[in-house]
């Protein structure tokens, strides 16, 4: 066998073994995450959203922790608009990610209209997690990742609010811990030095401290100005 | 047009807006040695920070449960470099067994 169709073999070996890596943290994130929209179905619903509303959040905000933080007003009696803000104020974090990963991903049109929908924590964090293994594997973690999530997420969500209060306690299947645990293991690779977990466990301890002075999602986006600050510095 | 039809389309309006917006800022703003360290620390604390917000707190309130052993099993499996659904789901099962015996 020649030489070159060796490399060929090896190459490919490698490319799809890369492949199946990236696929697996997309679709290990995409079901975890996914399926807490269960919760957020049947959350909306006990808040006095109708299933159709919160199909719509599921499927237009698409974002999480916005999507908790307007029903969470608007069912403890808040304004439309103190509801909209709070949620727009977690949103910003999603602008960020955008920030970070037009260059990589590279698209217009309609595509980037598509990958805008899609750009939230989990897509970002799993397309950063493929930084080492190259541009495409990165890619691919956005997409599969985000696609993914969308996918699970809205069907989960329309379970979730058809069978609102009977689908029972989610931390009853460890579903709460799951959550953080993935945004764990996605930070853990990206620690490589000592000035890096220096920097995640202030931020980690400054989340902490700010969680019960500062509306909820507040103490997360300011560690991005943290980030940016000592960016600037360094 | 109720309070909940305008959160509902104000919501998602404003959130698909702050996503655009962040894919469309001209890419040679990025070009700099600094952005591009910003945009390498940016993860870092904002992930750092949904871990410990999320595994800690509920609503505005500090609390520890069960997620505290769900956690602690995930990064003791990241410290035995367990693959990714290997943490995730011993995280589960431990804070799964914790709530449901305690």
């Amino acid at each position: 066998m020649p030489l070159s169709a060796l490399g060929f073999i090896r190459h490919n070996v490698r490319v799809s073994k890369v492949a199946s890596t990236t696929l697996r943290d997309s679709l290990s994130v995409s079901l975890t995450v996914g399926a807490y929209g269960v919760a957020f179905g049947a959350a909306a619903v006990a808040n006095g959203f109708t299933v159709l509303q919160s199909c719509l959040l599921s499927l237009l905000t698409f974002s999480g922790a916005s999507q908790f933080a307007v029903i969470g007003v608007l069912g403890a009696g808040g304004s439309a608009i103190s509801g909209i803000a709070t949620a727009s104020l977690l949103g910003v974090r999603n602008a960020l990610y955008g920030v970070i990963m037009a260059p990589r991903l590279k698209v217009s049109g309609l595509t980037r209209v598509v990958a805008a929908q899609i750009t939230i924590d989990e897509s970002t964090a799993v397309a950063l997690g493929q930084e080492s293994r190259g541009i495409d594997a990165m890619r691919k973690g956005f997409w599969y990742t985000g696609i993914g999530v969308f996918v699970f997420w809205n069907l989960f969500t329309l379970a979730g609010a058809l069978g609102a209060q009977a689908m029972g306690d989610i931390r009853a299947f460890g579903l709460d811990s799951a959550v953080p645990a993935a945004f764990l293991g996605l930070v853990w690779p990206r620690l490589t030095g000592k000035f890096e977990r220096i920097l995640a466990v202030s931020c980690a301890l400054f989340a902490i401290a700010m969680t019960p002075i500062l509306p909820a999602g507040l103490p997360i986006i300011a560690t991005a100005f943290i980030a940016i600050v000592i960016g600037l510095k360094r | 047009m109720n309070a909940f039809w305008i959160a509902t389309i104000g919501t998602s309006v404003i959130a698909f807006g702050l996503k655009y917006s962040g894919h469309s800022v001209p890419e040679r703003w990025l070009s700099h040695p600094k952005i591009q360290r910003i945009n390498a620390l940016i993860p870092i604390a904002l992930l750092s920070a949904l871990v410990a917000v999320q595994s800690f707190s509920e609503k505005s309130q500090l609390m520890i449960d069960q997620r505290l052993v769900g956690v602690s099993v995930a990064m003791i499996a990241l410290f035995l470099k367990a693959p990714f659904p290997v943490v995730v789901l011993s995280a589960a099962v431990s804070s799964a067994a914790v709530y449901r015996w305690l």
